[in-house]
């Protein structure tokens, strides 16, 4: 018991990952109109999409930016077939009779959303993977542009630049957070399977995994898919959150944003994403103060607006020099405390309270020794 | 649909590739060696934009000298942000370089709307610059006309550096192989300074002629059309000069074509054709028209 | 001229370089053999400054190195012929040539320079505007050295000058070094061709996983049994 560390004890991931966490989810979802709900519901977004993204971006050794072309197709399909029908002809007059007149259910509208997002990931996987490095992202910047220019032009579909709203309003804390849950847990399952260990070894050496009979183009072609399917869910979630969207919300600023919260929870793990998610929605929310004039000892200070995105770029800059692993690393430490039953079985073992004992015993000897 | 429309449409087409070409060569050179896309690049540009309207509607100095003090004003900036926020990073992944250089364009995205505020400002250049010529079919206004002289220029002389130059092949060579040219004694960090203030220089000059087009400034006003010309880079192959120069006439050229002769139910998606263009290029030659192949590199 | 003290080079938790001792003299030709693998231009490497030292010192003409950028020691004249030639392809011979004359603000110093490097591989001197990359590999291994020739270097790292070339040009390569030696150049020469190396050189040591095992002059290693067994074959 004398090198227990506090985080090797199953009762303390049980507490800190789970526990907490479950207190704090359920006391928002007692007051869902509140602002901080309205946060707390963003981070389970953004969660969403950034695990997706970490697929790609961390675990395949392909660098996507397009993450925001997905979003927008798995938004403006969950909003064609959950919007009221009146409202679909005023808006979407061009759309065919029969989905003016579909009402589907919200769950089948995100999967659908996703789905389509994955038809259009496989048919612009063909560009992707003939690329390389830089240009196959540059080809995923390339999608958000015509994805945006469709959905711009196609007025009588879309309503055009103008936008769609009246969303329903389903995306909230207890939807979100159980297809976030859902996410996590199939993403991590593909990466702890002998397929993610095959795109893990396709990152690192793809000649080398090759060699051990891995079909990279078909690995290629497939991660991107899934990847784009849990964006296009995502994407349906926001257009259901804001219940207004349009396609300069998912433009090129979108899609930074999601690569911004994989770098700050490190790409490589899935666990970031959460992490990343967190600092990416709440810090601007302490810095908002500054934008429209704080004031600090007395003096008032000019409203700036744009200085929370200033800061936050000077923050990401400061990381990616000071810790370019991201804040996570490649640890899962999260995900594998949530998915695996001997966090929930320690409640039930004696040995597993000695060891939270030892732990936090060594904790206070270290500091003490420091 | 007359022959001078399509020739005034040529001419438009060669006049915006020229634009072009003076961005993408800033992207190109500095991908060639440090194997860096800097999206700040086009924001650099706004930045020089936004000092030439200042000095020019503020404190009325003349037009030239105010491109002149704006180019100083950006090669400063340039090799700033080079230094604060690439160079740490020099031995990282492509990828984390990449980042920053995403971070950096929103930080001076953000700071121009910050000080100027994000509505669009108009831009008027002297009437001396936009008064117009009729040349046979055409009408080219003096700015367009200086634009191809400019760009003309601009090659030649970087034509002259590339060839004549120690520090223009010290560009080439580091391009090539870094680590070779650290050995035959070059100041690795010195030629990536020269490369990214000709890149910050030639970036606001072409800055000034496309706003000097578009009549209007706004803080995202480099954003689009520095993609588009690195878009112009890499369908010309990035890294390679002539290639990005190529590459910005053909995408000009596609693009004001593709405005001014398709239906207008179609030339909405301009943007859109230019990037898809791309795309189909690197379909059938993933390392663009005249570039060649990644890797090799130690 | 060159001093190397307990130097210590690691790539990660890997140690490649393990505390190595040794030195070379004035006018001194100097070989550093050993198996693949065994830290030789990974030493290199850390001399000319382009891979950071762990611990140990390197002084170069009495002065410490050990921290001094790769350009500097250069302008020092300290100047390495990298392993596997490392020309740059695109650029022609004579650019090439001009490149390792980058720190010489003499012009006609350099051409000087030119001249010489012309005159011991008449070859590039035909080559002059071709591309670099159009060179057979012995044309590229001579344009190399003379590459770094240029900056009248007062001492040169050569790292496996005759790797992947014929047995004919090999042996055109090494009487270029003999040459050179002749002339009072400092050599540091790292070698797997071990024959061809205790041939030419004063001196040498025998380098094993990360450290020195076995040194002296070469006429003495060239007749030791164990050099014998394990670099030359064992039937010399």
């Amino acid at each position: 018991m004398n090198n227990v560390k506090l985080r090797d004890s199953n009762l303390f991931r049980l507490i800190v990952f789970v526990l907490i966490p479950l207190v704090f989810l359920i006391s928002c979802g007692l007051k869902p109109k509140s602002y901080l709900t309205g946060i707390v519901v963003t981070i389970g977004i953004y969660v969403i999409l950034c695990a997706s993204l970490n697929l790609i971006n961390g675990f395949s050794g392909m660098f996507s930016m397009g993450h925001a072309a997905f979003m927008a197709i798995g938004a403006y399909l969950s909003a064609f077939l959950t919007l009221p029908s009146n409202v679909k002809e005023n808006m979407c007059s061009g759309l065919p009779d029969w989905l003016i007149h579909t009402q589907a259910p919200f769950a089948v509208a995100l999967i659908v959303g996703g789905l389509g997002a994955m038809l259009v990931a496989v048919l612009i996987a063909f560009p992707v993977v003939r690329t390389k490095g830089h240009y196959l992202s540059v080809v995923t910047l390339a999608l958000i542009v015509v994805v945006c220019a469709v959905v711009d032009n196609q007025e009588s579909w879309t309503n055009g630049s103008r936008g769609l709203n009246g969303i329903p309003a389903k995306s909230n804390i207890v939807s979100v957070y159980i297809v976030m849950v859902i996410t996590l847990f199939l993403l991590f399952r593909i990466i702890r399977s002998s397929y993610g260990r095959g795109l893990i070894a396709m990152r690192d050496d793809p000649v080398a995994a090759q060699t051990l009979g891995i079909n990279l183009v078909r690995k290629k072609i497939s991660c991107f898919a899934i990847s784009a399917f849990f964006a296009g869910v995502g994407g349906a979630l926001w257009g259901h959150y804001l219940t207004a969207i349009s396609s300069s919300g998912f433009y090129f600023t979108k899609s930074f944003d999601i690569v911004e919260i994989s770098i700050i929870g490190g790409m490589s793990s899935l666990s970031g994403s959460i992490l990343g998610a967190i600092f990416f929605t709440v810090i601007p929310e302490f810095l908002a103060p500054l934008e429209s004039g704080l004031k600090i000892a007395g003096v008032k200070l000019p409203a700036m607006f744009g200085l929370s995105n200033i800061i936050m770029a000077l923050l990401l800059i400061l990381l990616i020099i000071f810790r370019r692993q991201g804040l996570m690393g490649n640890s899962e430490i999260i995900l594998e405390s949530w998915f695996s039953k001997d966090t929930y079985l320690s409640l039930f073992k004696k040995e597993e309270y000695q060891k939270l004992a030892a732990g936090f015993k060594n904790l206070f000897a270290r500091k003490k020794k420091q | 649909m007359t022959a001078s429309y399509v020739l005034s449409m040529l001419v438009s087409g060669l006049k915006l590739g020229s634009i072009y070409a003076i961005v993408a060569i800033g992207y190109s050179i500095v991908y060639g060696i440090l194997r860096l896309i800097n999206f700040a690049h086009g924001d650099i540009m706004t930045v020089g934009v936004y000092l030439v309207l200042v000095l020019m509607n503020s404190l009325g100095v003349p037009v030239v000298a105010c491109i002149v003090i704006s180019v100083g004003f950006s090669v400063i900036v340039g090799l700033l942000i080079e230094r604060l926020a690439y160079r740490p990073l020099r031995d990282s992944t492509e990828e984390t370089t990449l980042i920053s250089s995403l971070a950096v364009s929103s930080l001076l995205q953000n700071l121009l709307q910050m000080v100027f505020g994000s509505q669009r400002k108009p831009f008027l250049l002297p009437n001396w610059l936009t008064q117009s010529h009729k040349l046979g079919a055409v009408s080219l206004s003096t700015i367009n006309i200086l634009t191809f002289i400019i760009t003309a220029v601009f090659l030649i002389a970087l034509y002259f550096i590339l060839t004549r130059t120690k520090i223009g092949m010290a560009m080439r060579a580091c391009s090539e192989n870094m680590n070779a040219a650290r050995l035959m004694g070059i100041n690795v960090n010195r030629v990536v300074m020269f490369a990214f203030a000709i890149g910050s220089g030639m970036a606001v000059i072409a800055g000034v002629l496309l706003a000097g087009e578009y009549k209007t400034i706004y803080p995202t006003l480099g954003f689009v059309p520095g993609l588009k010309a690195f878009c112009a880079a890499v369908v010309g192959g990035i890294g390679s000069t002539g290639g990005a120069v190529a590459g910005a006439f053909i995408i000009g050229l596609a693009e004001m074509l593709f405005a001014g002769l398709m239906p207008a139910s179609v030339t909405a998606y301009r943007d859109a054709f230019v990037f898809l263009l791309m795309v189909i290029v690197l379909l059938f030659r993933p390392n663009g028209l005249f570039g060649h192949a990644e890797g090799g590199r130690s | 001229m060159l001093k190397v003290e307990n130097l210590v080079v690691k790539y990660g938790s890997i140690t490649a370089v393990d505390q190595i001792s040794f030195e070379v003299g004035d006018n001194e030709t100097v070989a550093m053999i050993g198996a693949n693998g065994a830290g030789k231009s990974t030493t290199l490497k850390a001399i000319s400054g382009l891979h950071k030292i762990s611990a140990g010192r390197i002084f170069f003409d009495g002065k410490e190195i050990s921290k001094t950028g790769a350009d500097q020691i250069v302008r020092a004249g300290l100047v390495q012929v990298p392993e596997g030639r490392q020309i740059f392809n695109k650029l022609s011979v004579s650019e090439n040539l001009t490149m390792g004359a980058y720190i010489m603000k003499d012009k006609d110093a350099q051409e000087r320079n030119r001249e010489l490097a012309y005159t011991l591989f008449p070859i590039l001197k035909e080559r002059a505007r071709q591309a670099a990359g159009t060179l057979s590999g012995g044309e590229q291994q001579m344009l190399a050295i003379g590459r770094a020739l240029m900056s009248s270097p007062r001492m040169l790292l050569l790292d496996e000058p005759s790797m992947g070339l014929s047995p004919i040009m090999t042996q055109q390569v090494f009487a270029a070094l003999e040459q050179l030696k002749k002339e009072g150049m400092t050599i540091l020469l790292i070698e797997q061709n071990a024959y061809d190396a205790l041939e030419i050189s004063d001196r040498a040591y025998i380098m094993e996983t990360g450290r020195i095992t076995l040194e002296g002059s070469s006429a003495d290693l060239i007749a030791d049994e164990r050099v014998k067994n394990a670099y030359l074959g064992g039937e010399l």
